[in-house]
């Protein structure tokens, strides 16, 4: 049993360790700073920054989108529904089901969405595909913290006579770790999901200068770069990858880091 | 004054019923438009047709999609297959014999193991698993194989999935009460009888649905996959015969195949198809999970 | 942050305030009647048939063996069953000749009038200025000088100024427990109720941080009618003027603290006040 626990640590660490092997060699500073050049797929100079920059702003669009809809929805069910409440559970189960519907289903979906609405593919379909994706994740993990609230909170606030609306302002200070904490889950699965952004983001050497332009992501960056037969390009594939890889551990430990803050100021 | 904070507070409270509507109707718009944008093909041809028939010639009109789905089967199959005993042997481990020290040093590398993009694992398939299976173990049993294989597919999803596997085992193991395995270790039970005897079999139900959670995720998985399985059109015939599973047919043609309706209906029926078999596995197995939580809650 | 702390630093009139001015009104004709009261909680009978009226301008103690109905009670003086449908109330609750349960009332405004002091401290996730502060602001004052005295007033009263003068904007979650239970009663009080409901309000505490607040209700007793449920006999026999003796959801027996204490009419009172049950 400590066997497979230990084979389970040693292939993190394996995964991990190969796309740093392969990829620290082309991580160059041009990787990070420029957009690919001319012939950039035949391993003429350039970098990612297009992907780089696509990614973060999908991912920060899906993100302003998908706590606006989350934080009124998890403090609806917490505060506003009684304890028992079917509605509640109704609403908890089909967000544990959207949880697991798969990313390439969110894809078909966005993308038969956007031609419905005359979107093409572009930053605005992407950031909308990409919300529903972490929709479900983001609520889930907020509902979760916000269930372990006491009741004492609540239940002073309207001692003072606060109305609900009053109250749930003050209760979302106090749960401020747990949002960054689910903010932050959010980001680790959006950025890293080429299903959902490859038909709706499309792809472009530049950097999107608006939300009807189509652009670039990370993981399909290194998708494609990958399927070049050239040499170069694969190894920049796997420099991408370690730029990719630190985003999500960065990420990946600064959430656990809020949550264990969390825990800490709970107690 | 008073008037004004009474109406914020109602307005607030109509916005966030209008959104938890709009959360549980989401689920069904997708389920509704993918079924819309699917039924031109579902009324062209007999569903039976369509599932069973291994002729996939979409110029010609012929949807055939039993190749992807058994490539789909097969791939998840023996993820699920390599992935069990080793989540299951983690999961005990960390339940019933790591110290808390193992156990909090242990979280975030299934944290981090879950976190990883799959572009990453697949990039990380195709450097390893890829030239291990095409170089080593694929010669020892048929002549030739590229390494992009059914195999492949498996074993990269099964490190996939075992995050996720060992996350809900640890809660399952977690719910049983300790007095339970208390009284076991009494009478005089070693541990591992008391986890034979007691945790294992009073947890087996959500154990199943840990499966069927896994299974699930393994059927929608896309880019890992399709980056190492070889997306060749066949019914594969051994775990070293390429294969093309239903959500890499999706990626690498949708968004192209425009141009022919009929082929986009078929591409939307498989998200379709993708899209019922996993609501139906969560949702069954996310039941049983809420069953066996709220079991064990109060008692 | 700097100017704002200047602010506070009170010029001498503020500090030299006195307790007089504590309530910009002293309201008389306080009163509380409860009519053929009855609570059930899905299907249990929890309060049957209470019959009561408080007396103003003084304390009563709400006594009786937990599980018999006390917290139950109190909460149903400011509406706090509200939160929970499984609740259903029947029955009239006067407060100042106002049924609070009759349709159109206001909860907002029967809360306002009760100060609530729960059994653990509760502060707000701010600071201590801002819990004070947090009443009046949402009840409306947002004038910056009002609410600069409203806070240092309402600290004095509960002798926490002093105490907490030079950190008034850090945050209340580091009070001691005593000091977050007397910082949650000046945060009461700021919201200027007329009746003050403790729910065993010291069971917390230590026992010189009770005899405080044990104090500062004898205080307020002036000026405020007072509910308080209580857990030990000794305390409703220190600060009480009347008690109420409740057993399995209904009221055995109540009366002025010295005739409850020497010549208990019931039977069950009796045997309660020897100890024989708890």
């Amino acid at each position: 049993m400590i066997l497979t626990a230990m084979i389970i640590l040693g292939v993190l660490v394996y995964i991990i360790g190969t796309v740093f092997y392969r990829g620290l060699p082309a991580l160059t500073l041009d990787m990070v700073t420029k957009v690919p050049g001319g012939g950039f797929y035949l391993g003429k100079e350039g970098g990612v920054l297009n992907a780089i920059i696509g990614s973060l702003y999908i991912i920060f669009g899906a993100l302003a989108i998908s706590t606006v809809i989350s934080v009124p929805l998890v403090m609806y069910i917490n505060f506003y529904l009684p304890a028992k409440s079917l509605f509640a559970s109704i609403i908890r189960f089909s967000l544990d089901i959207l949880f697991g519907v798969p990313s390439i289903v969110y894809g078909a979906f966005g993308f038969a969405l956007m031609i419905y609405l005359g979107i093409r593919a572009s930053l605005l379909g992407g950031i909308i595909t990409v919300a529903m994706l972490i929709m479900p994740l983001m609520m889930r993990s907020l509902d979760e913290v916000t269930r372990l609230l006491s009741r004492d909170l609540p239940d002073a606030l309207l001692s003072l006579g606060a109305t609900k609306y009053e109250m749930i302002k003050v209760i979302l200070k106090q749960l401020i770790p747990g949002l960054i904490t689910a903010i932050l889950l959010a980001i680790g699965r959006g950025i890293g999901d080429a299903a959902t952004v490859l038909f709706t983001a499309g792809y472009t050497d530049n950097i999107p200068d608006s939300l009807s332009s189509p652009a670039a992501t990370l993981p399909l960056s290194i998708f494609f770069q990958l399927g070049s037969p050239v040499e170069e390009v694969q190894n920049r594939a796997y420099a991408s990858a370690i730029i990719l890889t630190v985003m999500i551990l960065i990420l990946s430990f600064s959430a656990r880091y809020f949550s264990s803050k969390f825990s800490k100021h709970k107690i | 004054m008073r008037r004004l904070r009474v109406i914020k507070d109602k307005t607030a409270r109509y916005l966030m019923v209008l959104i938890a509507i709009f959360t549980l109707l989401l689920l069904l718009v997708i389920g509704i438009s993918l079924f819309l944008k699917a039924f031109p093909i579902m009324k062209e041809k007999n569903l039976w047709v369509l599932l069973s028939s291994s002729n996939w010639k979409p110029f010609k009109g012929d949807f055939g999609f039993l190749p992807f789905i058994l490539s789909t089967l097969y791939v998840s199959l023996i993820a699920i297959i390599i992935a069990l005993p080793f989540s299951i042997l983690t999961s005990i481990y960390l339940n019933s014999y790591a110290s808390r020290t193992v156990r909090r040093l242990f979280e975030p590398v299934i944290d981090l193991l879950s976190g990883i993009p799959p572009v990453i694992y697949g990039v990380w398939g195709t450097l390893t698993v890829v030239p291990l299976i095409a170089g080593k173990i694929a010669p020892r049993f048929v002549e030739f194989s590229t390494g992009y294989t059914v195999l492949a597919g498996g074993i990269v999803l099964a490190v996939m999935i075992i995050p996720l596997l060992i996350s809900i085992m640890v809660e399952v193991f977690r719910s049983i009460p300790q007095a339970m395995t208390d009284a076991s270790l009494s009478l005089g039970a070693t541990k591992w009888q008391t986890v034979k005897k007691v945790i294992l079999r009073k947890s087996f139900p959500g154990i199943i649905a840990a499966v069927v959670l896994a299974l699930s995720r393994a059927f929608g998985e896309t880019m890992a996959v399709l980056m190492v399985c070889g997306n060749i059109t066949q019914i594969p015939h051994s775990v070293f015969d390429a294969c093309y599973p239903l959500p890499a047919l999706i990626a690498n043609n949708y968004g192209e195949m425009l141009s022919m309706p009929s082929y986009e209906s078929a591409l939307m029926f498989s998200a379709f198809l993708l899209f019922i078999i996993v609501v139906l596995f969560n949702g069954l197995s996310r039941f049983t999970l809420n069953q066996i939580e709220k079991r064990y809650q109060f008692s | 942050m700097i100017t704002q702390q200047m602010a506070l630093i009170p010029d001498n009139s503020v500090i030299e305030m006195k307790e007089p001015t504590l309530l910009k009104k002293v309201i008389n004709n306080q009163s509380i009647k409860i009519e053929h009261l009855d609570v059930y909680i899905e299907d249990h009978h929890i309060l049957k048939d209470i019959n009561l009226t408080i007396p103003e301008k003084s304390i009563t103690c709400i006594i009786g063996p937990s599980g018999c109905g006390k917290s139950t009670f109190l909460k149903t003086l400011n509406r706090m069953h509200d939160e929970t449908p499984e609740v259903k109330i029947s029955g009239k609750v006067f407060v100042d000749d106002e049924n609070i349960y009759s349709p159109g009332v206001n909860v907002i405004d029967t809360r306002k009038k009760m100060g609530l002091l729960a059994q653990r401290p509760c502060p707000l996730p701010m600071s201590i200025f801002d819990n004070v502060a947090y009443g009046p602001r949402i009840h409306g004052i947002k004038r910056r000088k009002a609410l600069n005295q409203t806070v240092i007033q309402y600290l004095q009263y509960v002798g926490l100024w002093d105490e907490v003068r030079d950190r008034i904007r850090t945050s209340a979650s580091r009070l001691s427990i005593g000091q977050q239970q007397r910082l949650c009663l000046a945060r009461g009080l700021a919201i200027e109720p007329e009746y003050i409901l403790g729910d065993e309000a010291t069971s917390a505490l230590d026992p010189l941080s009770t005899k405080k607040i044990e104090e500062l209700f004898i205080k307020l007793r002036e000026k405020y009618t007072i509910i308080l449920v209580t857990h030990t006999l000794r305390q409703a026999r220190r600060i009480a003027d009347h008690i109420v003796f409740m057993y399995l959801g209904k009221i055995i027996e109540s009366g002025p603290t010295e005739e409850f204490f020497k010549n208990p009419k019931k039977q069950l009172t009796k045997e309660y006040l020897s100890g024989s049950f708890s």
